[in-house]
């Protein structure tokens, strides 16, 4: 997944000016033009102002509110929403990119929340699941979800969830290898898969059917 | 003698999981979300070392940290450890980032021991032993039937074969931890737990309180599959940190966490022998086998059924038997119940050598089953999955299947318990006609709670919607942990009972003859002011165990690149009356994925030079995702005569033998060893080449 380039973004990065000052020290052997550059992009990050490694004034919009905090810069957007704002829809599960339970939408894009650090996700429209309702009416992927068992633990449920939501809303009439791309940074243990599956076709307007029967053993010859 | 009612609107239909809308909205409350007033972020420090002695720990510059607020020490003194992972201490703070800055801070001196990671070094007598007073292998246990020598020799036919299953890591989704708020009147836990009474007593053990001053509860948690029984060195942990920081303390492992310490499947190193008669029937079986639980191998492992030993000859009657089984101790860390604990490893091992005396006996494999298969309902089951799923049509000669990429299926039976008891259950019924049934029980995912609602609303004349049900809370009446498949078979009658009970009662009350339905609101009515409270309890005829269950498997490898594609299975499952057929049928679905990453994919790899785990999260340990998963045709063989019975672990026991005896019958080449993996079926083709 990009990162999404939020263009109000602020630019107070933390580490960009010691990455820099590592590359100019130790690219001996760069080119003239390159070394220019980078002690170009040095006076530029020096003019800026150093933030952390203490807490520092970030302001989040969550589902349309806007929170002021106070977060070390090293804080991520997930911890930030689970511990700092108990906003706890999004799962922490593996905590640096593998399982997309974290999954939030930046901006409309699907983005691991655990792999981008709250303070670069300023300006930018954070969705999370708990948004995804109109109040107590579900949305459809939603409501699909509940009606094809799509989860049983749910915790990997908000992750798929998200993903679904930004692939319908790029993508309104998926086919099913749509999904399977979209889902593929999304891990299940329960084994929800084959009804996510069909849930997200269905929202789009696919039936499908899986193959399932009860027999009554007393029927059988 | 109770019954389960002929004609029902809800039990054995689709009906929607009650808690799915909590779940989709965010709004479900796990364990790792509750967050009270105040509460700190707790983390184990855990050993580098795979074997050490642990001379001193240093706290001192960890309580210099910003936001510190307290810290505890697993064992005072100097302690051994036994493998990398291993607790050591632990933190509470203000944030997860002084936890971190905290577990950096504290010094640990310790000397470095030998150590042993793999069960092929582990088993050599020149290896460093992991605990000092008994040997890594531990003596065979035996079971002997008949006389295996002579049957062997009589045998028109006998196949020998190697196989071997891997330590699989459970890795449920919402790693295990507690939070853990000790005041002076009792201390309350929210445990990610399958036992929410057997964590609550394990604590009691371990901090020396009465269990009426221990309140569990576990209202949602993200999935266990054997591995939350006990509250574990982490929930004591969480406890104490919650003492001394005077604070509630949420400690929840990481994923690293969760791969070395809370438990796996054990593995399996299976020689065996087999002898038949010229017709197919068994005659002889032999095994010799030894698997590692890590460092609890040969002694008790927490939570359970954790030991490397496996039914054998698993789910087939043979008259003469030898089987011996060692355990093997490893610096690494310990098995617990796994989901069907011992039946994956049994049925690979079975299932395989009976589909290499199939091939030289030139008999249908399916056939080679129902002819040696002592239970009835899963010949039944044989017959039945192999027709819908074409068997006739797709079964052909091992490796013939024409071109680079080729076919190939196969097929395995299992068999599990699933019975239940001992659980209680209350109602509270309000003159407004609301109830509120409650159980001690835990709902994993399963559909615990849904299945309570279908049947409080079938038995009451009511809704699902219109039962309140609680669950995850000791201080409703007690049910054991989930575990064995026994929840839906405990709790089922439980609830059937309590609401026969409210039935009676109401009637008493109300002096109507029939409360149920359109009734009951007039009936509760009259109550006055004070709600109904009855109890109820497991009661017998209502729930039964033993199941079978077959699956099918279709599968494509590609010659070229070593690349298994599942295609399709079929499973047919036994399971008594079906309670919730959604839910039911979603856990079918489950345990064939499980069964599928079992057999393609999982594999805990230590290294043997440093001792550590190496793939400790999801970019190495690989778990099965939305493209790996086939066509899944699930029929349900409903035995409603037979009252409950659970399905959790059955359905995940025969899937990985089904699909390796089906890449065996793709390639003409059997890969004896899971995880099939690319390499090595590449091996095994360049090898099977050299020979030809």
């Amino acid at each position: 997944m990009n990162k999404p380039d939020c263009s109000s973004k602020p630019s107070g990065s933390v580490s960009r000016r010691n990455f820099l000052k590592t590359i100019g020290t130790t690219a001996v052997a760069g080119a003239a033009a390159q070394a220019e550059s980078i002690a170009a992009e040095l006076q530029k990050v020096d003019a800026e102002k150093i933030q952390g490694p203490g807490p520092v004034p970030i302001t989040l919009t969550v589902n349309g509110k806007k929170h002021d905090l106070e977060l070390e810069p090293r804080v991520t957007l997930l911890d930030a929403l689970r511990n700092f704002l108990n906003s706890t829809g999004a799962k922490e599960v593996c905590d640096r990119g593998t399982c997309g339970a974290c999954t939030v939408l930046i901006d409309g894009k699907p983005v691991y929340a655990c792999m981008q650090l709250a303070i670069e996700s300023q300006g930018c429209s954070i969705t999370t699941v708990e948004a995804l309702a109109q109040g107590n009416r579900l949305s459809k992927i939603q409501q699909a979800f509940i009606e094809e068992d799509a989860l049983m633990c749910g915790y990997c449920t908000p992750g798929f969830l998200m993903s679904a939501t930004a692939l319908l809303q790029r993508q309104p009439k998926p086919t099913a290898d749509d999904v399977r791309h979209a889902c593929a940074g999304n891990v299940c243990r329960c084994g929800t898969h084959p009804r996510v599956l069909k849930a997200i076709l269905k929202t789009a307007g696919v039936e499908i059917t899986q193959k399932t029967e009860v027999i009554r053993y007393a029927d059988l010859a | 003698m109770p019954t389960w009612p002929k004609e029902s609107k809800f039990i054995s239909k689709n009906i929607r999981r009650i808690d799915g809308p909590a779940k989709v909205t965010g709004s479900a409350k796990y364990t790792s979300d509750v967050q009270p007033e105040g509460c700190l972020y707790g983390m184990i420090l855990r050993s580098r070392w795979p074997a050490a002695r642990i001379t001193r720990i240093n706290l001192d510059k960890a309580r210099q940290v910003a936001g510190f607020r307290a810290a505890v020490l697993v064992r005072e003194g100097e302690r051994r450890v036994r493998y990398y992972g291993e607790e050591l201490a632990a933190v509470a703070c203000a944030t997860k980032q002084a936890c971190q800055d905290a577990l950096r801070a504290i010094e640990v001196e310790a000397v470095p021991l030998p150590f042993v990671v793999r069960e092929e070094d582990a088993i050599r007598t020149d290896s460093p032993r992991v605990w000092d007073d008994s040997p890594n292998l531990s003596k065979a246990g035996l079971r002997e039937r008949g006389d295996v020598t002579k049957a062997l020799a009589d045998s028109a036919v006998v196949v020998e074969g190697f196989f071997s299953t891997p330590v699989q890591v459970h890795h449920p989704l919402e790693t295990h931890g507690n939070t853990a708020s000790w005041t002076d009147e009792e201390l309350t836990v929210w445990s990610s737990t399958q036992g929410i009474f057997s964590v609550r007593d394990g604590l009691a053990g371990n901090l020396n309180l009465e269990q009426n001053k221990i309140r569990v509860i576990s209202e949602y948690m993200g999935g266990g599959f054997g591995a939350k029984f006990g509250p574990g060195v982490e929930g004591a942990l969480a406890a104490r940190l919650s003492r001394a920081a005077k604070a509630p303390v949420k400690l929840m492992l990481t994923r690293f966490d969760q791969s070395l310490a809370v438990g796996n499947r054990p593995s399996s190193y299976q020689k065996i022998k087999l002898g038949a008669a010229a017709d197919g029937k068994l005659l002889a079986f032999e095994l010799d086998a030894y698997g590692t639980a890590g460092i609890g191998s040969g002694g008790s492992t927490e939570g359970g059924g954790g030991g490397a030993e496996f039914p054998a000859p698993y789910i087939y009657q043979i008259p003469n038997i030898r089987v011996s089984h060692r355990g093997v101790t490893v610096n690494a860390g310990s098995a617990r119940a796994f989901r069907a604990p011992g039946h994956p490893q049994a049925s690979f091992g079975m299932e395989s050598i009976l589909d290499e005396l199939a091939v030289k006996l030139n008999i249908d494999p399916v056939e080679l089953r129902i002819l040696n298969d002592p239970f009835e309902i899963r010949r039944k089951e044989y017959q039945l999955g192999a027709e819908r799923f074409g068997w006739k049509e797709k079964y052909r000669k091992p490796g013939s299947s024409p071109g680079s990429i080729k076919t190939g299926v196969g097929c395995a039976g299992a068999m599990w318990g699933g019975g239940g008891g001992g659980t209680q259950a209350e109602a509270q019924v309000n003159p407004d006609g609301a109830i509120e049934i409650r159980c001690g029980t835990q709902d994993l995912g399963t559909g615990t709670k849904t299945v309570i609602a279908a049947i409080g609303a079938d038995l009451l004349g009511l809704t699902p919607d219109q039962i309140a049900v609680r669950i995850g809370d000791t201080r409703f009446p007690p049910s054991g942990g989930s575990g064995g498949s026994t929840t839906a078979a405990s709790v089922s009658p439980a609830v059937h009972n309590t609401c026969q009970r409210v039935l009676e009662e109401l009637q008493k009350v109300s002096g109507m003859s029939d409360v149920r339905g359109e009734n009951w609101k007039s009936a509760c009515k009259k109550l006055g002011v004070n709600p109904l409270v009855v109890p109820g309890k497991w009661v017998e005829g209502l729930s039964s165990s033993g199941v079978g269950g077959v699956q099918f498997a279709e599968v494509e490898v590609d010659t070229q690149t070593g690349f298994v594609k599942v295609k399709k299975i079929t499973c047919v499952q036994d399971c008594g009356l079906v309670v919730s057929r959604l839910t039911c049928e979603s856990q079918v679905n489950g345990g064939i994925i499980m069964g599928i990453g079992y057999a393609l994919y999982e594999e805990r790899v230590m290294d043997r030079a440093s001792g550590m785990l190496l793939n400790p999260n999801f970019e190495t340990y690989k778990l099965p995702g939305l493209a790996d998963v086939p066509e899944i045709d699930i029929v349900l063989l409903d035995m409603p005569e037979r009252g409950v019975i659970g399905i959790g672990e059955p359905v995940t026991i025969p899937t990985a033998s089904a699909i390796a005896n089906a890449v065996a019958n793709a390639l003409g080449v059997r890969i004896g060893s899971l995880p099939v993996t690319p390499a090595k079926i590449l091996a095994a083709l360049d090898k099977s080449k050299a020979t030809a």
